[in-house]
């Protein structure tokens, strides 16, 4: 018989080791997966996690791609980390993106075509504001009339997927782009471009953002009462309430923190790699966000690592479903295993498994 | 009258890293009141489990009746002719008591019928009850009350009740001892299991003590002294607090008319709540549970807010202030609940004791933490109140109840506090750490600060207060010396019966 024994403490080995047999553990089933489908297991491993990073003809493509796919990622994902570990659920990132990116940029194309090198901080501070507000929305209507912030935040993402598409149909289409949807290209207009900082690696302003972010979030959380108080609250409310913490105000910083992150992305996103206001501008990084903060633990560290790893697999995947042909489901499949395999290694840090019958000790 | 009904012959139980039962072995005639005596975790919840089929042991067998006998589950067991009540009521408040009683049974009969069973078992017992009360409105007393006729229904040959007496007042506890005197007349057995020494030599015929899973002893309670069983129970000799006589110095805290409304629908509001503490003087608060305590708890910790001048700190007033504003002018408290309450669990003891220590053991500097010191703190905590554990950076709910206690109420007592409000404080805690934490309370007192303790251990409140008030449906008596109270004067300070009628007229 096998049994499930509760650990008196958390294992500290199991902490770190949860991740990397996660991912051995989904090399192995995804690889199944691709063998039964029919393609080479061990090319379609190689390609996903190896070639994006050292092929010889892809990797210099693919390589900046990483840092461009996983900063807006880990951005979202330390400030969504923040609520988790409080237990207030920011479901609604992806909105709080849109808006960052429309604020941010409208901000920026109403200076257009002034060239001062204020532009573009003015932008940075008005994307963390947009995505900062949308969030207060279900932070304040949690604080004062108790609703549900995981419905309020999520059903507001199709509020703002809404207001992203008048804005690039109407207010924010550009002049001269003969009627077509879409606003000017921040591209060409120098004073609002967030452009590469170092050619040829990815790296941008929301690249240096999220590393930022990393630290300021280590710190919190290793050093600072108020992120003893978000730990506090999210593993022991009363307890949290006994040590002082004001619940109300713990709500709307985490909220407002997560928004402001978010709000950043998509500003970073709308006016580097993407340079535009335009329907399709989101693709659902604020959802993806929320399984790499989960798969970097909430922890600042593993989740610039999960972002690193999270890109990998999109661009890997994107290499291997053009070089083996492997439908883009089988992708999400791999995708969807990762996450699921870490879930279900990670009992083993609270849990240690027993063979035989109970034995006394 | 001396056949046996339950024959226990060898029973174990272990669990991962403690063995519960070990080899128990024991005898239950028919209509004897017998008792089932120990500290906490002696393992006297295991073994009852077991007889009651709730928990399979892992060696030795029972009989009763002369057949074998080994309930898979509680309804094999009710079947067997053996009904328990617990401590813990499992009833629901929004029903009524019929109602409640049905949702127990295997083939409920019709309501009417029901209830009238309920009221001739009732009046056949001396435990008057409405059948058509919602449960929700009545005392814990009462309560009881339903769960013991819920098993008298079944008629049951053995009666276990889990220390039944934790939530009575002195008087309610003479009517169920009437029931139960009436019970065993009428040759049903009895396993009482209790702490309580006074009782057990009130009440039992035989005694069966338990220590650390094993019988140590049996005894005729009526024959030994409460120390001599007490003493058999710990397996030393007990440490009784000192006391130092205290002068009485200027007031210290002060609570006018608090009122509070509970936030829950079950709950219980304070109602014009006033005492004042001065300082060196150990306020003691009895009352039966749910009757305030926590609410009280909270109002006074700062986790509920009230108008500033409710509650005051050497004249100034503090209601509207949190707890941490509170603990920086010296009011610090103990919550009951140590798990989730005064303690994260999965928490580190570094961490917790962080929790409450960071303003006056200055923690934090512009809200940074100062990790080495917190953890000094700790260690300096596990020292002084002597914590079992390996070091600072364990979890909270790695400790035994006892050793966590220690911490609780060391992490308030370190911090010096001027007033200090403890809610339970030897709760759950075995006797010598029960003593050791008395001792740290008392000497704070001694040292000049004023003690809030609010507890449902009478005999604990008997040492260590030098006044007494008790909670009832949310309201304060007025505090009066503890010196000379006496058991009745307590009982009715705590509510009397709660007006449940006198039961038993002239019958016993």
């Amino acid at each position: 018989m096998v049994r499930l024994e509760k650990r008196p403490s958390p294992s500290k080995t199991w902490t770190y080791l949860t991740p990397i047999v996660a991912v051995v553990a989904t090399m192995i089933a995804g690889g199944l997966m691709f063998a039964a489908l029919g393609k080479d297991p061990v090319e379609a491993i190689r390609i996903i996690f190896w070639d994006p990073l050292f092929h010889e003809q892809f990797a210099s493509f693919s390589r900046p791609q990483l840092l461009v796919k996983a900063a807006p990622l880990i951005l979202i994902a330390i400030g969504l980390s923040l609520g988790f570990r409080a237990g207030i659920w920011n479901i609604g990132a992806e909105g709080q993106y849109i808006m960052g990116a429309i604020v941010g940029a409208g901000i920026g194309l109403a200076f257009y075509p002034l060239d001062s090198f204020l532009v573009f901080p003015l932008m940075v501070i008005s994307g963390a504001i947009g995505g900062f507000l949308w969030a207060m929305i279900p932070g304040l209507l949690r604080v004062y009339f108790r609703t549900n912030e995981i419905l309020v935040s999520l059903l507001l993402v199709y509020v703002a997927e809404f207001i992203l598409a008048s804005m690039s149909l109407g207010l924010l289409r550009n002049p001269e782009g003969a009627g077509f949807p879409g606003s000017r290209n921040l591209k060409s207009y120098p004073a609002g471009h967030n452009a590469e900082l170092i050619a040829g690696t990815g790296m941008h302003w929301g690249v240096v953002a999220a590393f930022i972010a990393v630290i300021f979030a280590y710190i919190l959380l290793a050093r600072h009462m108020l992120g003893f108080q978000i730990k506090l609250a999210g593993q022991a409310p009363r307890a949290a309430r006994f040590g002082g913490v004001n619940p109300d105000r713990l709500i709307l910083f985490c909220l407002g923190i997560s928004g402001a992150l978010a709000g950043l992305a998509g500003l970073f996103e709308v006016s580097g790699p993407s340079g535009q206001i335009s329907i399709d501008f989101n693709v659902g990084y604020g959802f993806t966000a929320i399984i790499v903060a989960f798969l970097g633990r909430l922890h600042p560290i593993g989740i610039l690592l999960a972002g690193l790893l999270m890109a990998l697999t999109y661009i890997g995947g994107e290499l291997a479903s053009l070089m083996l042909g492997i439908p883009a489901a089988a992708i999400q499949a791999f995708q969807g295993m990762l996450l699921f395999f870490l879930l279900a290694v990670d009992v083993l840090t609270n849990y240690r498994i027993r063979f035989g019958k109970a034995e006394v000790a | 009258m001396s056949t046996p009904l339950l024959e226990i012959k060898g029973l174990t139980k272990a669990y991962p890293g403690v063995v519960a039962n070990d080899d128990v072995s024991f005898t239950i005639k028919s209509g004897e009141v017998h008792a089932l005596l120990g500290e906490n975790g002696a393992g006297k919840s295991t073994l009852v489990k077991m007889i009651y089929g709730l928990v399979k042991p892992d060696a030795g067998s029972m009989v009763l009746r002369g057949d074998p006998f080994l309930p898979p589950e509680p309804r094999a067991a009710r079947a067997s002719g053996v009904a328990m009540v617990f401590q813990h009521f499992s009833l629901f408040e929004a029903l009524d008591v019929a109602e409640n009683i049905a949702l127990g049974m295997e083939n409920p009969p019709k309501m009417a019928d029901l209830a009238a069973r309920i009221s001739e078992v009732s009046e056949e017992y001396g435990l008057p009850l409405d059948p058509h009360r919602i449960v929700g409105d009545l005392s814990a007393g009462e309560r009881q009350r339903v769960e013991i006729i819920r098993c008298l229904l079944q008629n049951p040959k053995l009666l276990i009740m889990d220390e039944p007496t934790s939530v009575l007042t002195p008087q309610e506890v003479d009517i169920l001892f009437q029931t139960l005197e009436q019970l065993r007349d009428e040759g049903t057995s009895i396993l009482y299991i209790s702490h309580k020494l006074e009782e057990i030599r009130r009440l039992c015929d035989h005694a069966t003590i338990l220590r650390l899973g094993k019988v140590v002893a049996t005894c005729n309670p009526r024959q030994e002294t409460v120390r001599a069983m007490a003493e058999m129970m710990v397996g030393e000799s007990l440490h009784v607090p000192e006391r130092k006589p205290h002068v009485a110095g200027e007031i210290a805290l002060e609570v006018e008319d608090l009122s509070v409304a509970s936030p829950s629908a079950f709950g219980t509001s304070l109602k014009e709540v006033s005492f004042s503490v001065s300082k060196g003087e150990v306020l003691g608060i009895g009352g039966v549970a749910g009757n305030g305590q926590d609410e009280l708890t909270a109002a006074l910790s700062g986790e509920v807010l009230v108008a500033p001048l409710q509650v005051r700190l050497a004249g100034a007033g503090v209601g509207d202030k949190g707890p941490q504003e509170r603990r920086a002018l010296g009011l610090l408290a103990a919550p009951e609940e140590r798990l989730g309450h005064a303690a994260a669990p999965d928490m580190s003891l570094t961490e917790n004791a962080l929790l409450t220590g960071n303003v006056r053991e200055n923690l934090a500097k512009n809200g940074f933490l100062d990790w080495s010191s917190a953890e000094g703190f700790a260690e300096r905590i596990i020292e002084g109140f002597d914590v079992r554990t390996p070091g600072p950076d364990n979890a909270a709910r790695s400790l035994s109840g006892g050793n966590l206690q220690k911490f609780v109420i060391g992490r308030e007592v370190l911090q010096k506090p001027s007033v200090l409000v403890v809610n339970q404080p030897t709760w759950g805690v075995d006797a010598s750490a029960a003593a050791a934490i008395r001792q740290a309370i008392l000497d704070l007192a001694a040292e000049g600060a004023a003690i809030v303790c609010i507890s449902q251990d009478l005999d604990e409140l008997m040492e260590i207060s030098d006044r007494f008030a008790a909670l009832n449906g949310g309201r304060l008596t007025d505090p009066v010396p503890a010196q000379g109270l006496t058991v009745d004067q307590i009982g009715l300070m705590m509510g009397g019966a709660h007006d449940m009628e006198v039961a038993h007229h002239g019958a016993a």
